[in-house]
């Protein structure tokens, strides 16, 4: 199975090897979807790690543990109902069918689970509605 | 055939019959044009997309101790306006920004607040921080102000906006191998995307070509409630070349509007931002074109797949003026999510709302059946394709 995480390293962390060592320990794949550095030096980096269920499980413990803060992707890209205006632009723009226009009502739907976290449409959204917390 | 005067006894009456752009669409396929042009009184068209040449005028009022702000400087919510008239009178236009912007000093800016926004809060109701400086003078020796205003205490908020309702536009594209931010978007290099702006079949010019019943004084929706016809628009070109049913290729005809401020909605009038460009104000308009014959009834009836719009590269051929095009494509195709354009299938994206733009028309179909809305003929007919009325570049020395 897949999990997508948003990461959060404290300052402390950041230049600590640990994602070569969670991937050797639990044989893990992974792919790396973003990655930054902060202003206040917290690292932030966007993962889709698979692997069976179980070793995921203990991966995500393990990172916790040594004081990683764990978001699931889903609930990091958000959109603001109320300020969207159904334009569709953003729909041209997501690489991977996330936002969608449905062809009867022409409303824009945002499927927070197909999304990968790339930011396109929050900087393509001229009304702003699509928001992140990174 | 039939005369605005007997639509608008019809609609008194509560007897016309109103449909929408989409609705005549559907009903022209199955009866003839001749039947339709004698039985439907009204069709109503609607447009919701971002229009940079929008703005208000604001009268203040005058404060105990008087200041002639004409000529000073006025911050809303901190966004310059334009004080070039009268002592308490400015101009709030749809694209003004702080002065400490960052603008595009790190590239592509954000632009998060503007005049576009400040329009919006205006007709929410919203309080609006505003500071005023200026020189001093006998009659207006105040110097400086600070106050908090909303639309309700001020005197007159009239929106005037001198271009609107473009009648056809560009889909833009990007050739280049890097991604370009536009007023027209964000667009991915080599053709990753096309984005269009305008509500096709739904859009008011469209549907009234010549603009045979569209002029000055034509009533009108505007940003949630009644507005006008002001003036032809900027860069108005009614010498634009034309498709044989009358759908110019390309730009054509834009409008000026005007309306009161205080009538209207945040939900029609949305401030917007596009990164790397600048703010704008997202505006909704909807005009009701009578069926006065049935050459006014075949041109309500064209369908997006009968509407073409052009293609333009927006990294190198826009900024650049070549005037070149790259092909043409209908909004049919566009509003399936995906063209098929030299060779590549390339999602589309549109600017223009068009769920909005259907409930614009559907709202001003229902306010002319619930006999609140009458029609009217143009006080006087803009330019035609005969007048030689064209848009000219700017002459550099």
């Amino acid at each position: 199975m897949e999990k997508k995480l948003v990461l959060h390293f404290p300052p402390i962390l950041v230049d600590k090897p640990m994602i070569s060592t969670l991937i050797r320990d639990y044989d893990l794949d992974f792919n790396i979807l973003k990655a930054f550095v902060s202003p206040e030096e917290e690292g932030v980096l966007v993962i889709a790690f698979s692997g069976t269920e179980e070793n995921l499980d203990k991966a995500v413990n393990e990172l916790k543990s040594k004081g990683v803060t764990i978001q699931l992707i889903e609930s990091d890209i958000r959109m603001i109902r109320d300020r969207c205006t159904d334009c569709s632009v953003c729909v041209g723009l997501c690489p991977v069918g996330a936002l969608i226009l449905d062809r009867e009502t022409y409303e824009v739907i945002f499927d927070a689970k197909r999304c990968i976290a790339c930011g396109l449409c929050i900087k393509g959204c001229p009304a702003k509605a699509m928001v992140s917390s990174i | 055939m039939k005369t605005i005067g007997e639509i608008n006894e019809r609609i008194q009456k509560g007897e016309a019959v109103v449909v929408t752009a989409e609705e005549i669409i559907e009903l022209r396929k199955t009866v003839s044009p001749k039947k339709l042009a004698k039985e439907v009184d009204v069709v109503t068209t609607g447009t919701f997309g971002p229009m940079c040449s929008s703005g208000v005028f604001l009268n203040f009022g005058h404060s105990r101790r008087k200041i002639k702000m004409g000529g000073g400087k006025v911050y809303l919510n901190n966004v310059p306006a334009y004080t070039g008239i009268a002592a308490v009178d400015v101009y709030v236009g749809a694209t003004a920004m702080p002065d400490d912007d960052p603008k595009n000093t790190k590239h592509p800016g954000e632009f998060k607040y503007g005049g576009g926004y400040v329009i919006e809060e205006l007709a929410a109701g919203k309080e609006i921080h505003l500071e005023a400086s200026s020189y001093g003078t006998d009659c207006y020796p105040n110097k400086s102000l600070k106050t908090k205003i909303t639309i309700k205490d001020i005197n007159e908020a009239t929106l005037y906006n001198p271009r609107n309702c473009y009648q056809n536009y560009n889909v833009a594209v990007n050739l280049s191998d890097k991604t370009i931010y536009t007023y027209m978007g964000v667009l991915k290099p080599r053709m990753g995307n096309a984005n269009y702006s305008s509500a096709g079949q739904l859009s008011p010019l469209f549907k009234d070509p010549y603009l045979q019943t569209i002029g000055f004084g034509t009533r009108i929706f505007l940003g949630g409630g009644i507005g006008y016809v002001g003036w032809w628009g900027t860069q108005y070109n009614p010498s634009v070349k034309r498709q044989a049913n009358g759908a110019p290729v390309s730009g054509g005809a834009t409008l000026a509007l005007i309306g009161d401020l205080k009538q209207m909605s945040p939900k029609f009038l949305q401030g917007v931002s596009l990164t790397g460009y600048g703010t704008s104000l997202m505006v909704g308009a909807g005009i009701p074109i009578p069926i006065l014959n049935e050459e006014i009834l075949n041109w309500v009836s064209i369908s997006d797949d009968e509407l073409y719009a052009p293609v333009v590269d927006y990294s190198y051929d826009y900024p650049n003026s070549t005037g070149k095009t790259l092909g043409s494509v209908s909004y049919g195709e566009l509003r399936s999510g995906k063209i098929n354009f030299m060779g590549k299938e390339i999602p589309t994206g549109s600017l223009s709302s068009y769920k909005t733009a259907r409930e614009i028309a559907g709202i001003l179909k229902q306010w002319i059946k619930d006999g609140k809305f009458l029609l009217t003929a143009p006080v006087f007919h803009f330019p035609g394709p005969d007048s030689k009325y064209q848009f000219k570049p700017l002459k550099e020395e």
